[in-house]
């Protein structure tokens, strides 16, 4: 199929998808009329229920909480075929973070980016903290902070300190939060099981003052457990895809640019 | 107005899988498939709002403040979570491809049999 005929295919369907599209949505109530009995239901209730004002995340870890636990799974799941994709495949070797070419001009890291990166990269991580253990009061929870906490980890590559970035992230830290942070979950959950209660019940004490740190029983705590492993997670994807970029093929120099050479041995 | 926010939904669909069939490079395929999902939030969103409601949080505010739905709301983080996966996995099959065949064209990479 010549490039042509596949846009003038594309064109008909996209036209009968778009038809379909407005069709469905000329039967939706409208902006702004949400018709739905759930949020309202939940919303009436989730205060009173939870001790919880963070609404979503009380939807998120507590009435759908079996549905976040394969959520997270994804992510870890996500996290561990991307270790898998890029093992380090025959014929390749790490190089050092070093430059070969030692008469290249490459253009330094600026000052000013190396001081804001690294005053930023505590911050971060403390603000990734407190997101991550306040969804039960404000509008934050795990995924959220994990991922801020890993952009203040990230934040310390930026700087252009490579080796302290690869010090901060020991394959055996990582494993272990990662383990920590999906197992958490599940233990909480088991916990509760344990208990005589249903999978995932809020058996922890809800305190008395709604959005109070200490209210909303597991929510917090599942909410950290989620942080630490998105976090976890984070740095070890991109981890992974900045450390391919010191592979190389063994017996070509030009790395992978050249073609199937390399390919073959990597079966 | 009151279609506006979907036909937006139906316009973000519709340019990420023009980018999708035209795109000669997996990496540029890939940012096309996460227009195409950004759609869904945009569409989740419209679908829970609710004429000046404010967002579901009621730290500081009485619980009896009109809201807009926060189920969808929850489930457009699921959504972006399950982005962020599939796209770090696909991003690593790109570089897969490319250390077994050398190139990130799409019509190229159908020609090797792998």
């Amino acid at each position: 199929m010549t490039p042509r005929q596949r846009l003038c295919l594309f064109a008909v369907a996209i036209a009968g998808l778009v038809a379909c599209y407005l069709w469905a949505f000329s039967g939706l109530p409208g902006f702004g009329r949400y018709p739905g009995p759930y949020g309202n239901v939940i919303l009436k209730n989730a205060i009173t229920q939870t001790n919880s004002t963070g609404v979503v995340s009380t939807i998120n870890f507590e009435y759908r909480g079996f549905d976040t636990v394969g959520e997270e799974f994804i992510l870890f799941a996500s996290a561990a075929g991307m270790s898998v994709v890029l093992r380090r495949l025959r014929g390749e070797h790490d190089t050092s973070p070093f430059d070969e070419a030692a008469n290249r001009q490459l253009p330094r890291t600026s000052g000013p980016l190396r001081i804001v990166t690294l005053l930023l990269a505590g911050p971060l991580v403390l603000l990734g903290w407190w997101l991550a253990t306040h969804a039960q009061a404000n509008p934050s929870g795990g995924f959220q902070g994990g991922v801020v906490i890993a952009t203040g980890i990230m934040a310390v590559y930026l700087s252009g300190e490579f080796l302290a970035f690869r010090r901060l992230r020991p394959a055996a830290v990582l494993d272990a939060a990662e383990a920590i942070g999906a197992g958490g979950f599940v233990l909480t959950g088991i916990a509760a099981v344990a208990q005589d209660l249903p999978f995932l019940y809020n058996f922890i004490p809800l305190g008395t003052v709604p959005g109070a740190v200490s209210s909303g029983g597991t929510i917090a705590l599942i909410s950290f457990c989620v942080g630490i492993e998105v976090a976890a997670a984070f740095v070890l994807i991109i981890g992974e895809l900045l450390d391919q970029t010191l592979l190389r093929s063994t017996g070509s120099s030009t790395g992978g640019s050249t073609g199937r050479g390399t390919g073959k041995a990597g079966r | 107005m009151q279609i506006f926010p979907f036909l937006v939904v139906a316009w973000i669909v519709a340019v990420g899988l023009y980018g999708l069939v035209t795109s000669r490079d997996l990496i540029h395929q890939i940012v096309c498939l996460i227009v195409v999902q950004s759609s869904t939030y945009v569409l989740l969103l419209a679908v829970g709002y609710v004429t000046g409601g404010i967002a579901p949080y009621f730290y500081d505010i009485s619980p009896h403040t009109t809201a807009v739905d926060p189920v969808v709301q929850a489930l457009a983080l699921t959504d972006v979570v399950v982005e962020a996966a599939v796209t770090a996995l696909l991003l690593s099959f790109a570089i897969q491809a490319h250390k077994r065949f050398g190139t990130l064209d799409p019509h190229q990479l159908a020609e090797f049999k792998g």
